[in-house]
């Protein structure tokens, strides 16, 4: 996102705002990728810890917040440099319900851990949480070099993470009618899987906001959309 | 569309405008509609502001000036023969930048235009558009016991609006403002925002100003000129955040274009 403002430190300030939403983006990630360890290690030794360092999400967020207020009351930002602070505000919001669902991965984890250890082997947790990943990587990527096309790449990819959720809904709630004493696990996982969903559509969110700021306009097709586990049920017959 | 349509008052096509061999402006096509605040910005130099004189024939008293081209308002070339230049600047009026008040009464600098124009039949009448006058300007409250001290004692933003006052003294149906408010403190540009916000319901108005802030503000329509081309023309909502032209973007963003 090159720019050379006459008053040099106009750019200082958006690169600032740049550079915390990369640091947001790289702990939301580590959120989420240390709550998926722990769910698939079977490992609550550091759910304490990543419900613990949500906290440094929050506040790194209500920083980039201030910060923005403050350049766009002292710069009067006009046209891409308003759409990139305006986004900057968006995407942060967005990295810090990241960081939330990560914390919820995490806890919900626990339960399952400790109450069902068989529970989800066989279901695609890990490649919903590998795809949903990698969504984010490269939409951080997009989003640092202000790669419109790279965005739009995981916009398209969000409909695999909805199959795929849809998918896994529909087995554990096999799992769980087939035996009643998986019900509170299964519960969990169940929210697990919707939680790395959510993730995958923040992730595309994100990748609309760098859209908007090359572009001045959102994607105007309608969002790849492929989530039917809302009219999911368990089959009773 | 035709004018009717988009209710354009002010046509203008291919104006040219050379200072002796030196071209100022190189073939303007902008069509202004009535009622609304159209902004006209670009660097010093773009000739922004000789556009603007075009519009009321205020380069013609400049030597060596030479306009080419068409400015039609309502239909009507102000350029051909038959039209009365005076007759002209009091339809088209004009705002300058450092408020310029006579020195005379504030009730004489209102009633000089009406006078002049020989619009008033008795002091009755005049008395009354000089009210009238004052309150549109939003300054009768402030003046309305002291008509006939002297406008030289206002503060710089009342004297500006004394100036928009003997302005629409003459009933223009278009106001020309350059840089009406670069000499007033913020709560004066303020009202003279505001006042500008009022006066588009009855006039056409064409604003050339340096404050990105205040054409963003003030303007439905903003066009930015550059080197003495129009470069691009649109919705102020739209120019301001998302021009469609590199220049105009690198302008109001403050890069180098």
């Amino acid at each position: 996102m090159g720019s050379e403002h006459i008053v040099s430190s106009f750019d200082n300030d958006l690169a600032e705002l740049n550079h915390m939403v990369a640091r947001l983006g790289g702990l939301a990630e580590q959120q989420f990728a240390a709550a998926v360890e722990a769910l698939e290690t079977r490992n609550t030794s550091n759910i304490d810890a990543i419900v613990e360092a949500d906290k440094q999400l929050d506040k790194l967020e209500f920083e980039l917040n201030e910060r923005a207020i403050e350049v766009i009351a002292r710069r009067s930002p006009m046209a891409k440099d308003l759409r990139r602070i305006i986004v900057a505000l968006r995407v942060a919001g967005n990295l810090e319900r990241i960081g939330d669902y990560a914390k919820n991965i995490a806890k919900r984890s626990r339960v399952i851990i400790e109450h069902e250890k068989s529970l989800g082997d066989n279901v695609s947790i890990a490649r919903i949480a590998g795809l949903t990943q990698q969504m984010i990587n490269q939409v951080l990527d997009a989003y640092a070099t202000g790669d419109a096309e790279l965005a739009m790449d995981v916009w398209d990819r969000d409909m695999d993470v909805d199959q795929l959720h849809t998918s896994i809904f529909r087995e554990v709630l096999e799992q769980i009618g087939a035996d009643s004493e998986r019900v509170s696990a299964g519960s969990q996982l169940l929210f697990v899987a919707k939680n790395i969903e959510r993730i995958g559509d923040y992730a595309t969110g994100i990748a609309e906001q760098i859209y908007f700021v090359k572009h001045g306009e959102f994607p105007s097709q309608t969002r790849p959309k492929a989530d039917d586990s809302s009219s999911s049920a368990i089959d009773q017959s | 569309m035709s004018s009717q349509e988009e209710n354009i008052k002010i046509r203008t096509s291919g104006v040219t405008v050379h200072y002796g061999a030196a071209q100022a402006l190189h073939g303007i096509d902008l069509d202004i509609r009535a009622n609304e605040v159209t902004a006209l910005i670009g660097p010093s130099g773009c000739g922004k502001s000789t556009f603007l004189r075009c519009i009321n024939r205020m380069n013609d008293v400049i030597e060596d000036c030479h306009f080419g081209g068409k400015i039609e308002i309502d239909g009507e070339d102000i350029y051909s023969g038959e039209i009365d230049v005076v007759e002209l600047r009091a339809r088209v009026g004009m705002v300058f930048q450092k408020p310029n008040p006579f020195p005379k009464s504030i009730y004489d600098n209102v009633a000089y235009g009406p006078r002049i124009h020989g619009l008033a039949s008795s002091k009755d009448e005049l008395d009354h558009m000089v009210e009238t006058s004052l309150r549109r300007a939003g300054l009768w409250q402030e003046v309305h016991d002291r008509l006939h001290t002297s406008g030289s004692g206002l503060s710089g933003g009342q004297q500006q609006r004394l100036c928009i006052a003997r302005t629409i003294a003459v009933d223009p149906n278009v106001v020309l403002m350059d840089e009406p408010c670069s000499a007033l403190d913020p709560i004066a540009t303020a009202i003279i925002e505001e006042l500008i916000e009022e006066l588009r319901s009855q006039y056409t108005i064409v604003i050339v100003t340096h404050s990105m802030q205040q054409a963003a503000r003030v303007s439905q329509r903003t066009a930015y000129f550059h080197l003495g081309h129009l470069v691009e023309h649109g919705d102020t909502d739209r120019i301001f955040t998302n021009p469609a032209n590199k220049q105009t973007e690198a302008y109001i963003s403050g890069k180098i274009g």
